[in-house]
Parts: structure tokens; C-alpha cells; sequence
């Protein structure tokens, strides 16, 4: 199998199989991946869930991931999570799977291609008009471009493209950069230093992971909430 | 004959261009994010000394924002990366001189 090259700043280079025009490429691959073990993982899981006392340890894990972000959710918008769940939730679990298989030989992390940090980017892009206008309607949502004169429209569209071009860079470069890193320190301390960079790399896959999801929700939090906080105005 | 050589020419140019500038970036563009996660975690241990019971939330907080900072040092180093590995110009000049 072939191994991404240090000149190889993205796996799309990487091409496992070609038929004219189609091919698929590392990036591809390693997504479906990760895709199909969530999904058949999870509905392993669910299959014999139960709502006794006794629950296999593979349903407590479940119920603590999915408590646990049900909990960060709340934190943040203080409301009811369930709206947002899905969509936090598969945006965490995804990337923060991604980066943990990082430890896995011959795996490619699909977030260290800047094609689907821009995707998942771009789903955040969506989202957070989708759930400010079910949240606000229409009117009340496109009034806040205008807020507090018509001249910052321009600011405040230009401030949801550069965080959408932020978002995608950041994770991009942070799991890249692990893995040129990692490149790098196996060419010039071969043996021990490469494991406790990989045992960082851990680490960083997490908290990006984790600041994906949270940076995420702050995006809708305050596309959602902006109303709230004009009615507690009124009500004082 | 001529124009081959200064295409030539033109070729090294875009080289020691590129990598001298992707050395600046990684150089100069490390310097405030160092200054800047130094500062956070001098303040976030202060806060841990004063108040232990909150040591979870602040080391949270900070690991949090150390990342917001660091990215600034990754887009340089994206930056220095393109430089080096995928640089357009030196593609294009590339397929110029053949």
C-alpha cells in the first residue's frame, strides 16, 4: 500500500484506484471509513439496548458520549440540546474519530485533506442560517446584517466568510502539520521521540475535534439568540 | 538560447523566493502566538494557584484557547507549506521552462 509522501501536503494526491475519469483517492477512502464504522458501530450498539439497571459497557459508553455532549450543548445555548445534537454531535464524532485513528499504520486522517475541512466548514456555513431562520424568521434573521446601521452589511458578510475560511484552515493545518511533524522527527530521532509526538498528536486530534463542535455551536448559538435576549430586555 | 537561460534565471528566482519567505513566514509568524500562549498560561496558572477547586474548567478553558492560538501559528505554517511543497508559480514556471 502506498504511504503519503512528505511532499504530499493532502491525501487527495494520494490516488488508490483510477478508471478514467473516476478515482478514488485516499481522502475518499478513509472517509467512508470512518462513515461505516460510526454507523455500523452505533447501530451494533442500539440494536439490544436496554433500560435496566444492568447495560452492556458498550451502551454506557454511548450513553457518555452522548450525555456528555448533550451537556456542552446546554452550557453553551442554554436550551434544549436535542435541536442541536445531530448535528454537533456527528460533526464531533466524526472529526474527533478521524484524528484518534491517526495512531492507526497506514491510516490517513480524511481532516488532514483540506477538501473535507471545507466541507465540514461549509456545513456550518449552512446551518447556522438554516437554524437562525427556523429559529427567528426570515425577517428577524436578516435584520441582524443590518444591526447597528445598513453600513456594517458588508462586515457582517464578510465575518461569516473569513470564520467559514478559519474554520476549514485550522483543523486542516493542525492535523496536517501533526503528521509532516511526525515526518520529520522519523527522519532525524527514528525511534522514542516520534510516540510521544504521537501521544501529543492524540491529544491535539481531541481538542480540535472538541473546538470544532463548540465553535460550531457558538456560530448558531448567536445566530439563534440574539432574539432571546431582546425579549428578557423587554419583559425587565 | 537566450530566453532559455532566463527562464532559467527566473525559475531559481521563484526558488530562493519562496523559501527564503517561507522561512520569514514560520519565523516572524511565530513570534506573537508564542508571546500569546505564554501570556495565557501564565494567567491560567495564577488562577489555578488561587482557586484549585476550579482546576478543570480553567485547564479546559485554556486548552481551548491555546488552540484558537495556535492556529494562527498553523496558518503560517500552511502558509510556508504551500510555499514549499505546492507553489503555483513555481509550477507555472515550471511547465514554462519544460
Amino acid at each position: 500500500m502506498e504511504i503519503l509522501r512528505l511532499n504530499q501536503i493532502s491525501p487527495d494526491q494520494l490516488i488508490l484506484w483510477q478508471m478514467g475519469f473516476a478515482k478514488i483517492t485516499a481522502t475518499l477512502l478513509y472517509t467512508w471509513f470512518i462513515m461505516a464504522l460510526l454507523i455500523i458501530g452505533s447501530w451494533l450498539v442500539t440494536r439490544k439496548i436496554s433500560k435496566d439497571i444492568h447495560i452492556s459497557r458498550w451502551q454506557n459508553l454511548l450513553e457518555v458520549i452522548v450525555s456528555t455532549i448533550r451537556g456542552q450543548i446546554m452550557e453553551i445555548t442554554k436550551d434544549n440540546p436535542d435541536h442541536y445534537l445531530a448535528f454537533i454531535g456527528t460533526l464531533f464524532l466524526f472529526i474527533g474519530l478521524s484524528n484518534l485513528l491517526l495512531i492507526v499504520p497506514g491510516y490517513v486522517a480524511p481532516t488532514s485533506s483540506l477538501t473535507t475541512t471545507a466541507a465540514l466548514a461549509i456545513c456550518v456555513f449552512i446551518a447556522v442560517p438554516l437554524y437562525g431562520i427556523t429559529k427567528r424568521g426570515l425577517l428577524e434573521y436578516l435584520k441582524e446584517y443590518f444591526q447597528p446601521t445598513f453600513i456594517f452589511f458588508p462586515f457582517h458578510v464578510m465575518g461569516e466568510l473569513t470564520r467559514t475560511l478559519a474554520l476549514s484552515v485550522r483543523l486542516f493545518g493542525n492535523i496536517m502539520s501533526h503528521d509532516k511533524v511526525i515526518g520529520v522527527l522519523l527522519a532525524i530521532t527514528p525511534l522514542f521521540f516520534p510516540i510521544v509526538m504521537h501521544a501529543l498528536g492524540l491529544l491535539i486530534g481531541m481538542v480540535q475535534a472538541y473546538i470544532f463542535a463548540i465553535l460550531a455551536m457558538v456560530y448558531i448559538a448567536s445566530a439563534t439568540q440574539a432574539h432571546e435576549q431582546e425579549t428578557h430586555k423587554e419583559k425587565q | 538560447m537566450l530566453e532559455r537561460k532566463v527562464d532559467m534565471d527566473s525559475l531559481s528566482a521563484v526558488a530562493v523566493a519562496s523559501i527564503i519567505s517561507a522561512g520569514l513566514t514560520m519565523g516572524l509568524g511565530g513570534i506573537g502566538p508564542a508571546l500569546a500562549e505564554g501570556m495565557a498560561a501564565k494567567q491560567a496558572v495564577s488562577a489555578i494557584a488561587q482557586q484549585p477547586d476550579e482546576k478543570n474548567t480553567i485547564m479546559r478553558t485554556l486548552f481551548v484557547s491555546l488552540a484558537m492560538i495556535e492556529s494562527i501559528a498553523i496558518y503560517c505554517f500552511v502558509i510556508s507549506m504551500i510555499l514549499i511543497f505546492a507553489n503555483p508559480f513555481w509550477e507555472h514556471f515550471i511547465t514554462k521552462v519544460g
